[in-house]
């Protein structure tokens, strides 16, 4: 009797331990299909833009130099010169940083040395919101606060300017800053507090002299993320940069950032025009590419 | 239990089968009564689609003529129409010399006006053409020069390719590359009126439809912006909606929906969606 029973189980186990073979097979089949997909979907796309983009400087005979360094932008009259938009992103962009690194850096540090536990647990969600809002809606909130605000109390003559974009993308960069700033910070062991603590250093002196530092590279990716949320917004920036053609001289033209150019346009292009914002669309890639480099190049240091 | 399977499923195949000759049948019957069940196809003007677009809409609930409209620019509908590629082309602009010469026929199906607006606490309320064309390009800077208050002038205005500016450029008689390059540049009638009427210092234009009491009108040589000096020819910001085809490769079924839009009918909806009556 009890031996067809072991039988019996026996090839219950090994159906059982079949299955469980399959189905693990099974799985990791999916999980590389997905992890393929994303290459895929990546390639496609620096496929299509470049295909497209290099279209007109390969086979129409337009020089990639007179679009890099040309200041005239006028499609219906053939010209196409991206200068103006590659100096107002950059320049939008730099402003930016220069406002929200400091914010959001001194931010970082309080929630994670200064603040209570429970002024940090009231701070922390409401900045994580802060990365959830649409885009638009920065864009919709600069428009009707920013922008008045401008032309009201400083008496610009158009709030649509360089400094409603750095003052919309400052904000807009802060989450991404101080959620990877801060969790730098926490990762810096306490022992080296508490060995600063012991040389008798006060506590805002530790955290400059010795958690900053110790934290160096984190904080660097929290810059170098929140740059390339900067430089590739386009929904809030559309609304607030008022779009001029001018090469900026200061921070109350209205400019037009690359990212601007490309979806302003691209509703009504065809043909040359077309490809010409693809073209854009390439050297804004190129801008982004630089950035992750740097961003691999400072967590490779960093592991160091 | 599997057999059932099969025969469910030869079950479901036969009737989808059959709704699907069903389909085609009905599709054969109509195309051989009159014509009705036709493709007319139409190409052109972006500024004149949607409004064809509603026409269309309106039309096929009464006739079986299936209308493909496609919006890609008035000059590339004109080629289209010429070229035999569409059957109507569709334009927001007169036609050139050269494309009437080529055989094409017009049927102006509505206007549209447009107009220079500013913030209503402008003092300016008349332009001359001229002026009109100094503001845009940059020649006049300060509303003073005009008559206004002493302060500096923004111009607001659309992308390039939109339309609108098309015609307001070629209306007032300047080019893209003339247009002053500080302008703040919106996308959309709705976006240039809410930043002229957030902004005293600015001046745009828009579509008589998206007219309102956030934003002062300015009147052209004197003229005011209504539809009544519009089809009258005094006021001359607007520009006609065109349906272009050449000489006799009209269909009975393009004819018919031309016949259409110029009816009471189509003349309402046009109204309804902004254009100005033909009548």
């Amino acid at each position: 009797m009890s031996i067809p029973t072991t039988n019996k189980q026996t090839v219950e186990i090994g159906k059982a331990n079949k299955r469980k073979y399959m189905l693990e097979k099974l799985s990791s089949r999916i999980f590389l299909i997905c992890a393929l997909l994303s290459v895929i979907t990546l390639l496609l796309i620096i496929g299509f833009v470049f295909y497209k983009g290099a279209h007109p400087f390969v086979a129409e005979g337009y020089s990639f130099i007179n679009f890099i360094f040309g200041t005239d932008w006028v499609p219906s009259e053939d010209k196409f010169g991206i200068f103006p938009m590659i100096v107002a992103s950059i320049f939008a962009t730099i402003g930016a940083l220069i406002i929200g690194v400091p914010i959001g850096l001194f931010t970082a540090i309080f929630l994670a040395e200064i603040a209570s536990k429970r002024l940090a647990k009231i701070i922390s969600p409401a900045i994580q919101l802060l990365a959830g809002i649409p885009s638009v809606l920065y864009g919709v909130f600069g428009l009707a606060i920013i922008v008045p605000f401008l032309q009201n109390t400083f008496g610009l003559v158009k709030g649509q300017s360089l400094i409603a974009v750095i003052l919309v993308l400052a904000i807009m960069m802060l989450p991404t800053i101080v959620t990877v700033a801060e969790t730098a910070i926490r990762a810096v062991p306490q022992t080296y507090r508490e060995g600063s603590y012991a040389l008798g250093v006060s506590q805002i002196g530790t955290i400059f002299k010795v958690i900053v530092p110790a934290a160096k590279s984190g904080i660097m990716t929290a810059i170098v993320l929140g740059l390339g949320r900067a430089i590739g917004e386009t929904m809030a920036v559309i609304l607030v940069a008022g779009n001029s053609l001018i090469v900026p001289t200061s921070l109350t033209d209205s400019v037009r950032p690359l990212t601007t150019n490309i979806a302003l346009e691209m509703g009504y292009a065809f043909g040359t025009h077309q490809e010409m914002l693809f073209a854009t669309g390439i050297v804004l890639f190129s801008f982004i590419l630089i950035l992750n480099f740097v961003l691999a190049k400072i967590s490779a240091k960093g592991g160091n | 239990m599997i057999k059932w399977k099969h025969t469910k499923l030869a079950l479901s195949i036969v009737a989808i089968l059959t709704i699907l000759s069903a389909c085609s049948d009905n599709n054969d019957s109509t195309g051989a009564d009159g014509g009705s069940g036709a493709t007319v196809s139409i190409s052109g003007s972006t500024s004149v689609g949607p409004l064809a677009e509603k026409l269309a809409a309106k039309y096929s609930e009464t006739d079986n003529t299936n209308i493909e409209i496609n919006q890609i620019g008035s000059s590339a509908g004109i080629t289209n129409a010429i070229s035999g590629v569409s059957e109507i082309g569709m334009s927001s602009r007169d036609l050139k010399e050269e494309e009437i010469a080529s055989g094409l026929n017009e049927v102006v199906i509505a206007y549209d006006g447009i107009v220079v607006v500013t913030h209503p606490t402008n003092k300016v309320k008349d332009l001359t053409m001229e002026q009109v064309k100094q503001i845009f390009t940059g020649e006049v800077t300060n509303w003073s020069e005009l008559g206004g208050d002493d302060m500096e002038i923004v111009v607001v205005s659309r992308e390039d390719g939109s339309g609108s500016r098309d015609a307001f450029q070629e209306i007032v008689d300047y080019s893209s590359g003339e247009l002053i390059r500080n302008a703040i540049i919106a996308s959309g009638n709705g976006n240039i009126k809410t930043t002229v009427a957030n902004n005293k210092h600015a001046v745009g234009f828009i579509s008589f439809e998206y007219i309102d009491e956030t934003i002062s009108t300015i009147d052209i040589n004197g003229v005011e912006a209504n539809a009544a000096n519009v089809l009258q020819e005094k006021y001359s910001l607007s520009r006609p909606f065109l349906f272009v085809y050449k000489e006799g490769q009209l269909t009975d079924a393009g004819q018919r929906f031309i016949d259409f839009i110029l009816s009471e009918d189509g003349q309402l909806i046009a109204e309804e969606a902004g254009a100005i009556r033909v009548k």
